[in-house]
This record gives structure tokens, C-alpha cells and sequence, in this order.
């Protein structure tokens, strides 16, 4: 009998976030096989598109990207991206699962990232990108961000003009440039069946949408923009290249507004969203490095700095000179061109307008909208807010309500990335005594047989 | 001294709820010309012991009932109900306003807050041979106080005769026999009143077989749709009604309004029940009709002041008027006409202009109205 001939268990891990990718990178190193399903075309999550991280000021990219290469190449990591887990059957230490692999119309084999099919595609710079958060434009052959993995190209089906209408033009402009000769329009969605012991559910969270608080003109004014867009315009690669402006103009007045659908009864989201006052901390001390002489204000309800670090950090930046002004702004008004924030300024009990060219809302965390489609097909319990209930709130807080499949990170509730990490971590743990278990009872019988 | 236990009242209105942030006084319109704070009186409750005097505060009496505290609460408090709540504790120690007294003995004895006699409350649709309500009718046309009775109110039920006859639906009015909704009344903290009155009604209503219902009124399409107890009678605003008749084609224009407009949003019909885009719909179908939006549109509409029985108050400062900066932000945006669809609305934006001076610029109507001038 030699080492290779012994049956090894494997993990199934659903999310290629942070969470994901902690919880893949630790089983997988302790020597088990991981399915890492995603279904975008890159692993990363939210955590790619921050800029920098609180309270720390890391770039988000510096800490994420090794990690986001270390799982694509690590031998027991099996990557499959722009795919989706459509069922999962059986019981702890024995799930078979089905994963579709949605066609990138995109030769993977051939395709060596090189761009210029995007280059070529007649929808460059017309397609807005989600990744900048609709901030900026791409190709509709794309990749997400520079540092994807993999770093290969997906024909966006949603845009792209062949896909679309059936034609584009006389001849593929994508499929002329691309020197491998990957691009393939004949591609087809694919199945893929895998047998493994145990689930890690990842899926991550939604930004609140905020939308549903139309008195603060988010999508009727072009200053209001979310945290997340925030992330965007301050980041090196996103769509102004760190430069933090509207349109070309710097703003010279920005006014945050904390507990926009977080704290929120009336609206279903009840939850504080744990992030938002460091991620406001942070975007403020962002502001104000690079807006010279710039007025920021920010408006809270409460201060929750409860972390390392936190408090310390909430401290240098009102020492920076950011304002905070306690009261939840009730509206955002037009007065020519600009705006004013309108709110009770609580501690001077008076109303206040407080004059923005930029207003920035601290959106929550809410459950992803496919979250009950994902509850079905793992038969797990949710919570009345939407995030998936852990067995037990204090010391099962991994456990979902079936037995063999795990929670990790914010798709049980929202986390900042220090906790969604040590839940991750927590969660691979838990998988992995039931890995070890499973690969136990294996070897026995293998070598009863 | 008007005292009241403060204790009770803060739980009856779940006032330990609030976590005090200021969101409602933010948006209270009342904040731009009284000393009104929905957020601090909270805290004035909660602080108060178990005694609490309501004398030093006659900005009670301002709140327009417009309902913006309550929709943007984050913590679901309702301001507004605790208001609503206070003045009833100074009604039922008889400490009000005389108008108020008269609006509400008229409203008992008349079925009208406005001390006219009952037997005139169908005189304005004499000539028009509106079918009296009866039992298998399609829809009960209620048409409310102010356009039974106010000139200028009449002009939108009968506007609303013209368009609803022309497109063949089968409705009817009650005529003498209509009786107050009871709105205002619940607002100015009636409730004994309002009790008697809903009860009243809605024992007319089941006799009469009613099933289907339309106002002219948003203040009294709320009160059925939201304060009445439910009966399975169906309610609607007349907008969703004509909006709906337009979809269908059972409306068309044959006339056209070569006119810019901007529409505002009643507080009853949008802030209260979320009725935003069925006025703007008819509006838009008026061949001609330019619609243009303020600022402050839909949600943030600003308060006329007619509401929370304030046509009967002229509250703690009568100086300054919503009604009038509400008038000039349409004006700003180079409209000819401000639309409106609310007979309480309609009254106060057109006394703006008045005292503004700006008929010659902006003339205010009602959809009704401008719908039927476009058949």
C-alpha cells in the first residue's frame, strides 16, 4: 500500500472571498483536497475592491493578493471560477455536489491574460464594470482587475454584441486580436460532479441599497456616492487612479453619513453593520491626506471604534481635523451647485445644513438577495434578518444548521476582515476534524478491504 | 398646567425605542419656521419623572401631521402618533384652540368641520345629474368636505364628474347623506370623536353594500385605507383610479395643455402612502404638458401646512409659510403651473400665490382639473 493509493477526503468550499479563501488555503495546507467554487470570473470578494484597510491603512490588494495567488497555485486547491454550486446531496463525510461551469467563451488553456481582445472588443470603455462599482468602464471581454486569479479573460454574456444580438459586425474583433487563438463562442455550459466530505458555505454579503432611502438622493444626485464607490475612487486601480474626484473637480466639502441600512427597523435591518464607523474613520483620514485644505464632516449616531486599534484610530483622525457632529442627516438637498446635508445636529440641538460637493453613505452589510436560493439547496437555516443562523450564537458560531456544512464570514452576519479571517480559520477547523474523521474511516476500510 | 403621567404615555408610544438621532427633526418641515422638536420632546418624556406639563409647548399644534418623522425613523417611533397622542390628552382636558372646538362640534353635529349645514353638502353637484349611490354600483365616489363645501374645492369634484362620466364608470355619490371621514379629527387628537365617527360610516357603508371606494381627497383616502378598521371595502385615491383609466385607454385626450408643470407631492398621498407615480402618469399623458420636478419631489415634498387640522390653526408662527417657499421652488423651476392633488393643498398653494403675487406667473390646479380640461 503506498501513500497515493490511500482515498482522501475533500472540501467543498463555496465563495472565493477572503473568508474562501482563508478557510480553502488552511485545509488545503493541512493536506486536503479543497474545491474552491466561485462565481465570478476571479476570486478576491469585497476585500479586492477595498483600498486601504482599517486601522492599519494596509492596502487591502498588498495582504489579499498573496493569498489570492497562493490558492490558485496551491496543489490541493482546485479553482473553479465563474462556476456555481447547483446542488448538494448526502450527509457529513459523503456530499456529492454538482458545480456549473458557465462558459467564458474563453479558451482558459490558451488565453494568456495579455488584454488585447479587450483592446480590440468594440464595447471598450462602454461597459460599466462592477468592480469599480459602476464607477468605470471596461470592455465586454474582461477581467475584473489587474490582479485576478486567473488572470484570464471572460466574455461578459450580459453585453457582450454577438452574444447579445447574434452578430457583431463582419468580423469578431476579440477573436482577430487574440494572437492564442482562445476566444471561443462555441463554448458551452459544462457540469462537474464532486464527492467531498464537507461544505464551507462563503458566500459573502450585499451592500445595502441605498436606494431605499430616497431622502438621501443616492442615484438622483451624482455627489452621493456609497462607501463601496468610495473604496473605488480612492483606490490606485480604480477608476481615477486614487484621485478622489467627481468628474475631474476635487470636492472641497465632504460630508459622510453614518447607519445608512444599518440600525435600520423600519427598512429590515435592524443589525449594526460593524464596519462602517472605521471604514468612515478611514475613508475621512483617506480624504483628508489627499483634499488638501478640505472640509470633512462626518455625521453618527454612535461611535462603535470597539476593535484594536479602533478607538485609537477614530482618535487620529478627529485629531487630522475631521469633524464629527452627532445627528442622522434626516435629507440631502440641491442648492445650485452643490449640496447641503440637512440634520439635527443633536449636541447644539439645532437644525443644521451643512454645505458638500461630495456626500459619502456608510452603506450596511445585507444578506446576498440569492441568499434563501442558496439556503434551499444546502437545506440551511437562516436568520429572520437573511444571514445564515449558526447552530449555536455562542459556541457554534461555525456550525450551520445541518451537520458537515460550515459558515464563514459575513454571509452569518457582518464582519470586518480580522474577524471574517478568524471565522474563516474557524470554520476550516471545524471542516477539517470532520476531514480527518472521514479520512480515518477510509483508511480503515482500505485496509480492511 | 396640562399634565400629563408621562410614564404610560412613553410606553403607549414606544418612546424607549428611540435612540435619539435626530432624524426626524432633521426632516420636520415645522423646523424651518417653529420651535417644534419631535426628537427633544421624546427625551423631554422619557427624562420627565412620571409628571410632565404639555403647557409649554403650543408648537404641538404645528405639527402638519406630514408624516416625515415617521417614515424616516430608523427605529419605527412615530413622532407624529405621539403628537396626535399629546393633543389628546389636551383635548380631553378641553384646553384647545377655539377653532379647533368649533371644527370638532361642527364635525359632530354637521358631519363637516367646516359649521355648515349638512343639507347643503350636496348642492354643488345639483346640475350635474350625479347618480346618488346604490347598493351593486361599481365605486362609492366619496367626495369629502372641502370639495363638497369650498368653492374652489368644487371645482375638483366636478372636474372629476366630468372625467370619471366620460369614461363610462359606473359610480355614484351620497350627496346630503355624506358624512365627514373623520380625518382631521383623529389628527387634532379627537379620538373619542373619531371613534364614533368611523363607527357611523362604516355601519353606512355595510348597509349600503359598499365595496369599491374612491376620494378626492388624500387625507381621506388615508384615513379609510389606514385608520378605519378593515372591512375588505377597496380604497383608492382618484389619481390611481384616472391613472389606471388612462393605462386602459378608457381615458384619452382629445385636448392638449401646451404647458410646463411641476407636480406636488400631497403628504397624504405620497409621504403617507407611497402614491407617487399614478399623478405624474396622468400628467405625463396630457398631450402638450411639459412636467418638470423640484427638488424637492416625492419624498422630500415639502408640507403645504394644510394638514394635522391645521387649516383650522394658524400655529405659533403664522409670519412665515411653507405654502409660500413652496411656491416660489415651483416657481424656480419655470412652471406654469403647479399641479397638485389635494383639495387642502390646492387652497394653501393658491393663497401663496396670491400673497406672493405671482398669478400672473403660476396658477395652481389639480390633476383632476387639468385632466379634464385636456378631454
Amino acid at each position: 500500500m503506498t501513500a497515493t493509493d490511500i482515498p482522501k477526503p475533500a472540501a467543498l468550499v463555496i465563495g472565493g472571498g477572503i473568508a474562501g479563501i482563508q478557510s480553502a488555503l488552511d485545509i488545503a495546507d493541512a493536506g486536503f483536497k479543497v474545491y474552491l467554487v466561485e462565481r465570478s470570473p476571479s476570486i478576491g470578494g469585497r476585500m479586492s475592491q477595498l483600498d486601504k484597510t482599517f486601522p492599519t491603512l494596509d492596502c487591502s490588494a498588498c495582504i489579499l493578493t498573496p493569498k489570492m495567488v497562493d490558492a490558485g497555485r496551491h496543489p490541493n486547491i482546485e479553482l473553479l471560477t465563474y462556476s456555481e454550486v447547483t446542488e448538494v446531496t448526502g450527509q457529513p463525510g459523503a456530499f456529492h455536489a454538482q458545480i456549473k461551469k458557465k462558459p467564458r467563451f474563453v479558451d482558459v488553456d490558451k488565453c494568456s491574460g495579455c488584454g488585447l481582445c479587450a483592446a480590440a472588443c468594440r464595447l471598450t470603455g462602454k461597459v460599466s464594470s462592477d468592480f469599480n462599482a459602476g464607477m468605470g468602464k471596461r470592455a465586454a471581454v474582461y477581467v475584473p482587475f489587474p490582479q485576478a486569479v486567473p488572470l484570464k479573460y471572460t466574455v461578459d454574456p450580459n453585453e457582450c454584441i454577438f452574444l447579445t444580438r447574434g452578430v457583431c459586425g463582419k468580423t469578431f474583433k476579440c477573436k482577430d486580436a487574440c494572437t492564442a487563438g482562445a476566444i471561443n463562442f462555441d463554448q458551452k455550459e459544462e457540469f462537474v460532479e464532486v464527492d467531498v466530505a464537507t461544505v464551507i458555505n462563503a458566500t459573502g454579503f450585499d451592500v445595502f441599497d441605498a436606494t431605499r432611502r430616497p431622502e438621501l438622493g443616492y442615484g438622483t444626485y451624482p455627489q452621493v456616492i456609497t462607501t463601496l464607490e468610495f473604496e473605488r475612487l480612492a483606490s490606485a486601480s480604480g477608476p481615477t487612479a486614487g484621485r478622489i474626484s467627481l468628474n475631474g473637480n476635487l470636492p472641497r466639502r465632504v460630508v459622510f453619513i453614518q447607519c445608512v441600512g444599518s440600525r435600520d427597523v423600519g427598512l429590515g435591518a435592524p443589525w449594526c453593520s460593524r464596519v462602517c464607523c472605521m471604514a468612515v474613520a478611514k475613508q475621512a483620514h483617506l480624504a483628508h491626506d489627499r483634499l488638501p485644505g478640505a472640509e470633512i464632516t462626518v455625521f453618527y449616531i454612535d461611535i462603535r471604534a470597539f476593535g484594536k486599534g479602533f478607538e485609537e484610530f477614530y482618535d487620529r483622525v478627529r485629531h487630522e481635523g475631521v469633524l464629527y457632529r452627532k445627528g442622522m442627516p434626516s435629507e440631502v438637498l440641491r442648492r445650485g451647485d452643490h449640496l447641503v446635508v440637512r440634520a439635527e445636529d443633536m449636541l447644539l440641538g439645532e437644525i443644521v445644513e451643512v454645505e458638500a460637493d461630495l456626500v459619502v453613505l456608510a452603506v450596511g452589510i445585507a444578506p446576498r438577495k440569492d441568499a434563501t436560493q442558496v439556503a434551499e439547496m444546502l437545506h440551511l437555516a437562516q436568520d429572520a434578518t437573511g444571514f445564515f443562523a449558526e447552530d449555536h450564537p455562542k459556541v457554534r458560531t461555525v456550525e450551520s444548521s445541518q451537520p458537515g456544512i460550515f459558515l464563514a464570514g459575513c454571509c452569518q452576519g457582518p464582519k470586518d476582515i480580522p474577524d471574517t479571517v478568524a471565522h474563516a480559520k474557524a470554520a476550516a477547523s471545524a471542516a477539517m476534524i470532520l476531514l480527518a474523521q472521514t479520512e480515518k474511516a477510509m483508511v480503515t476500510s482500505y485496509a480492511a478491504n | 398646567m396640562l399634565q400629563i403621567e408621562s410614564r404610560p404615555f412613553a410606553r403607549d408610544h414606544d418612546l424607549f425605542a428611540c435612540v435619539q438621532c435626530g432624524k426626524c427633526t432633521g426632516g420636520c418641515p415645522m423646523t424651518l419656521k417653529t420651535k417644534l422638536n419631535p426628537r427633544s420632546l421624546i427625551l423631554r418624556l422619557l427624562t420627565a419623572g412620571n409628571g410632565f406639563d404639555l403647557e409649554p409647548f403650543p408648537e404641538l399644534w404645528d405639527c402638519t401631521t406630514c408624516s416625515t418623522c415617521a417614515k424616516r425613523c430608523p427605529k419605527q417611533v412615530s413622532p407624529m402618533e405621539m403628537i396626535i397622542g399629546l393633543r389628546s390628552a389636551i383635548v380631553e382636558k378641553g384646553a384647545v384652540h377655539p377653532n379647533v372646538k368649533a371644527a370638532l362640534e361642527s364635525t359632530f353635529r354637521h358631519g363637516n368641520p367646516l359649521s355648515l349645514p349638512r343639507e347643503q353638502r350636496g348642492a354643488w353637484a345639483a346640475d350635474l345629474g350625479v347618480k346618488h349611490y346604490t347598493a351593486g354600483m361599481e365605486y362609492l365616489y366619496y367626495v369629502g368636505c372641502t370639495p363638497s363645501y369650498d368653492p374652489r374645492g368644487q371645482k375638483v369634484a366636478r372636474a372629476l364628474v366630468a372625467l370619471f362620466s366620460k369614461a363610462g364608470v359606473d359610480f355614484g355619490i351620497l350627496g346630503n347623506d355624506e358624512n365627514c371621514c373623520g380625518s382631521e379629527v383623529r389628527r387634532l387628537g379627537e379620538a373619542g370623536l373619531f371613534e364614533m365617527v368611523v363607527e357611523d360610516n362604516t355601519g353606512a357603508y355595510k348597509e349600503l353594500g359598499v365595496t369599491k371606494m374612491f376620494t378626492t381627497s388624500p387625507h381621506c383616502y388615508n384615513v379609510y385605507r389606514n385608520d378605519y378598521p378593515k372591512n375588505g371595502m377597496q380604497v383608492q385615491h382618484y389619481t390611481q383610479v384616472l391613472a389606471g383609466l388612462v393605462a386602459d385607454k378608457k381615458i384619452t385626450f382629445s385636448g392638449s395643455l401646451d404647458k410646463t408643470v411641476t407636480y406636488h407631492d400631497p403628504c397624504y398621498l405620497g409621504k403617507h402612502n407611497g402614491v407617487f407615480d399614478e399623478p405624474r402618469a396622468v400628467l405625463r399623458a396630457i398631450p402638450g404638458l411639459k412636467l418638470v420636478e423640484m427638488d424637492r419631489s416625492r419624498e422630500k415634498s415639502l408640507c403645504c401646512e394644510g394638514g394635522g387640522g391645521r387649516m383650522w390653526l394658524e400655529g405659533t408662527n403664522p409670519a412665515t409659510r411653507l405654502a409660500m417657499m413652496r411656491v416660489q421652488e415651483a416657481a424656480e423651476t419655470g412652471a406654469q403651473v403647479l399641479a397638485t392633488a389635494c383639495p387642502f393643498c390646492v387652497l394653501m398653494l393658491d393663497e401663496a400665490v396670491k400673497t406672493l403675487n405671482l398669478e400672473e406667473k403660476i396658477q395652481v390646479l389639480d390633476v383632476a382639473e387639468m385632466a379634464a380640461q385636456a378631454l
